[in-house]
């Protein structure tokens, strides 16, 4: 799992795509995600290391972060 | 350590272009507290969905529009309209701020007695009223406010078995400018029918005459349209002085004032568009004091403002119960609330807040309620904070009507709680159970076993 070469992504969660010129905001987790996605950790390190610093059971996380990982691919953001 | 709260991940696609105009505020501020009493809390005690009535909101209401009508005209009468909310302990509260009871069946009816109104103060009104409630209602001095001839004919049938003259009014429609025109109750003024229901009812000598009624719509954004109402009944009001040779009682300008809701399809919020207590006591204030009506003997004004008075003290408090994707990407997010609950999700876009604090940063969805039917929408679209399952939700300006006109359709309706002046929650209707369903059922023998 690799974030596009033609992502750019601010701090405060600004996405843009050079590609496609489309432009999006994040929220603070969706960015927090992104960026462990850069560190190149898979879905199950990047749930793992939400569940150690947020009050969240396992299957929330489960699927906010699954249907997260399918919006970021069918976006093209990710691959 | 603390673990920080969980926020789902969205990512929402920025689209340049015009900006609004208005510039409004997409950041939602979490309601946490209804009168000082935390939401969480209320939750946790009563769980969801859960129907909040604040008491310090109706009374500061109530207090309001008597502060707005009366500082312009010398005798208000305001009459609490029981379909509106006729929960005893919301009618009770209305009662003792002063309120005379106005009612439009012989349910209505006997709660208002019930709940410690003297006849002489109901007020009863409506099409249907049986010879029995005619009865009931002339005995106990109550106002009648006749809608139609059938009506005018059986009280003068009825006179002979009456303890004492029945006091009626007459319900009167009328072209005042706004569309729809109400013609279907009452007798029409500028055809004549009004006033030749009057010289019935005094030819007929079987009735005291004490009053005017009207009534010109519901959720009525134009004050203006009060103007030309009290301007015609003012004008009625003089020509049965001229003929008949004394006051008339009362004018009752009936109800319609509209809350702050915003309705379906507005371009602007109804906190902005709604006109405010003082625009429609100047309106009809002015109308009756410049009208050619005797200034030393001014009619007693009634009011039967419902809808203005008692929604903004009602929430209904809701759960997330999923999150899902509709077939074309957008959102949509299923709570614990429904049409079935919120009966004015049909009219009203509701503001709805969520309970908590969060990142601020919101996504558009579609709000859904729990039932297996279509119908059950809330919101077509409407930008929430990223919910997830068991989240909890704030719909304001809930007061009118749901709590009436509520269905008991595929699950049972919930509780209500009333938070008094002191922060003190009571019950105030318990949530129903299957036994209250089923109680007034039948199963014949042959259906025992299956």
């Amino acid at each position: 799992m690799k974030v596009n070469k033609n992502i750019a992504v601010s701090e405060s969660g600004f996405l843009f795509d050079s590609m496609s010129g489309d432009s999006y905001s994040l929220n603070p987790i969706a960015a927090e995600i992104l960026r462990l996605i850069r560190d190149t950790k898979n879905p199950e390190e990047i749930k793992q290391e939400l569940l150690k610093k947020y009050d969240v059971s396992q299957s929330a996380i489960d699927k906010s972060v699954d249907e997260y990982l399918f919006t970021l691919k069918k976006l093209n953001i990710i691959k | 350590m603390n673990k920080l709260p969980f926020e789902r991940p969205i990512i929402k696609k920025l689209n340049t272009g015009i900006s609004n105009k208005f510039g409004l505020r997409t950041e939602l501020e979490p309601i946490t507290n209804i009168d000082g009493v935390p939401v969480s809390e209320l939750i946790k005690d009563y769980g969801t969905p859960l129907f909040v009535i604040s008491e310090s909101t109706i009374r500061n209401t109530i207090h309001e529009a008597k502060r707005a009508f009366e500082t312009r005209y010398p005798k208000v009468q305001f009459a609490w309209s029981y379909k509106t909310n006729y929960l005893d302990a919301v009618c009770r509260i209305f009662h003792q701020e002063g309120s005379w009871a106005e009612v439009v069946s012989r349910y209505e009816y006997d709660k208002a007695l019930s709940n410690g109104v003297s006849g002489e103060k109901i007020i009863f009104n409506g099409p249907d009223k049986s010879e029995d409630d005619l009865v009931t209602a002339s005995n106990n001095g109550s106002l009648i406010h006749i809608d139609h001839f059938d009506e005018l004919y059986t009280l003068i049938e009825i006179s002979g078995k009456l303890k004492k003259r029945p006091k009626v009014a007459i319900r009167v429609n009328m072209d005042t400018g706004i569309f729809p025109q109400w013609d279907r109750f009452g007798f029409n003024y500028e055809n004549g029918e009004a006033m030749e229901a009057i010289n019935k009812i005094m030819n007929s000598k079987k009735m005291e005459f004490v009053g005017l009624h009207a009534h010109i719509g519901t959720f009525m954004l134009s004050a203006g349209a009060y103007d030309v109402e009290a301007s015609k009944l003012a004008k009625l009001a003089f020509e049965f002085k001229m003929k008949y040779g004394s006051n008339i009682g009362y004018i009752d300008i009936g109800g319609g004032f509209a809350s702050r809701n915003t309705l379906k399809g507005a371009y602007q919020t109804g906190k902005d568009t709604a006109p405010s207590f003082d625009d429609y006591a100047e309106a009809i204030t002015n109308a009756l004091i410049n009208s050619q009506l005797d200034t030393d003997d001014m009619p007693l004004l009634i009011l039967e403002t419902g809808r203005a008075l008692i929604d903004e003290a009602g929430y209904l408090l809701g759960t997330v119960i999923a999150n899902k994707k509709l077939s074309d990407g957008r959102r949509s997010t299923i709570v614990n609330f429904g049409v079935n609950i919120l009966f004015t999700a049909f009219w009203y876009e509701h503001r709805i807040n969520p309970e908590k604090e969060y990142s601020g940063h919101n996504e558009t969805t579609a709000l859904y309620g729990p039932l297996c039917m279509n119908i059950d929408q809330i919101r077509d679209s409407i930008q929430l904070p990223p919910l997830k399952k068991d989240d909890n939700l704030v719909v304001s300006c809930v007061g009118a009507y749901n709590m009436t006109q509520w269905m008991q359709f595929i699950t049972l309706r919930p509780r209500i709680v009333l938070i008094d002046t002191e922060r003190e929650v009571h019950v105030i209707r318990n949530k129903e159970s299957n036994k209250d369903i089923t109680a007034l059922e039948y199963v014949p023998n042959h259906l025992d076993k299956i």
